[in-house]
């Protein structure tokens, strides 16, 4: 079924802290994107500075999927415990694939406030399959993935991230 | 239309009608995502784009201020375009019927009624009338039910007490006539609440309580031992006319909630009222104003559950 590799998750994150380190500001704030990004935030947090205000975000009010699917997963509260206006703001997603997932959380983040600017960091960057005019400031790896295939992020028990590839 | 006439084929809720029946995997999925819907509003923007250009409409046919209010307050929050009726004052004095009316504002291109009855079984005539892509929200029909009061109180006791199966709650006074009452035995028994009591004189209780899985108390001291919550009902001016009771001043001696009769609960008991409050006849100022008083959070909750279930309804296909 899947021919493609996928790469050890927590490496991933750690070259990424090592290439986003340098870019961090007193000024920046760490925000995971529900679920799977709240999960590489995390881990990212203790690498980049463990004193960052960091927060999560739940865009399920914000999709632009709702009249077709409803409101059927379970929405987790969003938390930001500090002001968004004038912030340098790093959003953390798994996966960047259409781009939807993007839009919704810029618009949420902007009902909170006027961030002074927003970069984008995910585990893994779906080449080609964008619907948005959406890019990533960083990515751990570029990967082109069949149209009939995902990739998840998966916490196991002990708290270890992995990446999954499933058939749709 | 299935068994249930709230939920369409799939199984998703359509219509809210009524607590009863509904499975408890519901409630909790109305419960979750409230707390979403919390956070919302404490946006700087308290505004979410979900319901951007749908029509609700609050059909109010019984004078209400706060659920309507809040209803009113929760479509805004969802970014629907919302349309207060007050029909006592309109079509019905002309004689236009209930479902007249309806149909008239489903031409309207209505998405959703809230309604508010005096007759019980009003809302549910609504859903079973409307096309399947319109959702009916009951906000309280005659003496059967108001289910997002139901929720929203729910929603509250979870927020304090933080679970269901190993709480105490006494419901006080006038279950007889309460819609709010039967909304919240329903949700707590299927929320596994293991022991609910209702007390209130006996002219103020129906006859079905045992069937409902209450235990019923006439003295407040003995029913509000050791309970974690406690619900205040509102006692309705008119029925002191119907003779059920001699005068309000002998109801608050043996039922109104003083910060003595109280303190038989326990010592962190929240106490509830879905409000109006009648101060010195169901309840003591004292107490309604008290540390252990949550009725003003109970109406900031109802925002975000009726949030909750306005968008579950407007994401389910008929």
């Amino acid at each position: 079924m899947n021919n493609l590799s996928l790469p050890d998750a927590d490496t991933l994150i750690q070259q990424l802290a090592v290439r986003m380190l340098p870019d961090m500001t007193d000024n920046t704030v760490l925000v995971g994107m529900h679920t799977g990004g709240v999960w590489a935030a995390e881990k990212l947090h203790p690498l980049l500075n463990p004193d960052m205000p960091h927060g999560s975000l739940d865009i399920s009010f914000y999709r632009d999927d709702f009249e077709k699917i409803g409101l059927h997963t379970q929405v987790k509260p969003t938390r930001l415990p500090f002001e968004v206006e004038g912030r340098d703001i790093l959003l953390v997603d798994d996966v960047l694939f259409t781009g939807r997932s993007v839009r919704a959380a810029m618009n949420a983040l902007f009902d909170y406030g006027r961030p002074q600017r927003i970069r984008l960091a995910v585990l893994i960057d779906r080449a080609g399959d964008r619907q948005l005019p959406i890019a990533a400031d960083y990515a751990g790896l570029v990967l082109q993935v069949p149209g009939t295939q995902h990739i998840h992020l998966i916490r196991q028990e002990d708290g270890q991230l992995m990446l999954k590839l499933v058939d749709l | 239309m299935g068994a249930n006439p709230q939920l369409n084929a799939q199984g998703e809720l359509q219509h809210l009608l009524t607590i009863e029946g509904l499975p408890r995997s519901l409630l909790i999925h109305i419960l979750d995502t409230a707390e979403g819907f919390v956070a919302v509003n404490q946006q700087e923007v308290r505004k979410v784009p979900l319901l951007r250009g749908k029509a609700i409409f609050n059909l109010f046919f019984e004078p209400s201020t706060r659920t309507r209010t809040t209803f009113e307050i929760a479509a805004k929050r969802l970014s629907a375009d919302v349309i207060n009726l007050n029909i006592s004052a309109s079509s019905q004095s002309k004689g236009e019927t209930l479902l007249d009316t309806v149909d008239n504002l489903a031409a309207m291109q209505a998405d959703m009624f809230v309604v508010r009855h005096a007759q019980s079984g009003a809302a549910h005539m609504i859903a079973r009338h409307v096309a399947p892509h319109i959702h009916v929200v009951n906000a309280g029909d005659g003496r059967h039910a108001h289910p997002t009061q139901g929720l929203l109180d729910m929603f509250t006791i979870r927020k304090y007490k933080g679970e269901f199966h190993n709480l105490r709650v006494a419901i006080v006074g006038d279950v007889l006539h309460s819609r709010v009452a039967r909304s919240q035995i329903h949700a707590l028994t299927t929320l596994g609440v293991p022991e609910v009591r209702v007390i209130a004189p006996k002219t103020l209780l129906p006859g079905d309580m045992g069937q409902m899985g209450v235990q019923v108390y006439h003295d407040l001291a003995a029913g509000l031992h050791e309970v974690d919550v406690v619900i205040i009902l509102r006692l309705q001016n008119e029925r002191m006319r119907g003779a059920r009771l001699p005068s309000s001043q002998e109801y608050f001696k043996y039922y109104g909630l003083t910060a003595e009769k109280l303190a038989y609960a326990k010592a962190d008991a929240i106490v509830m009222h879905p409000g109006p409050m009648n101060r010195g006849v169901e309840i003591d100022s004292a107490v309604a104003d008290g540390e252990q008083s949550v009725i003003l959070p109970q109406v900031t909750f109802g925002i975000a559950v009726r949030m909750a279930v306005m968008s579950i309804l407007a994401g389910n296909q008929g």
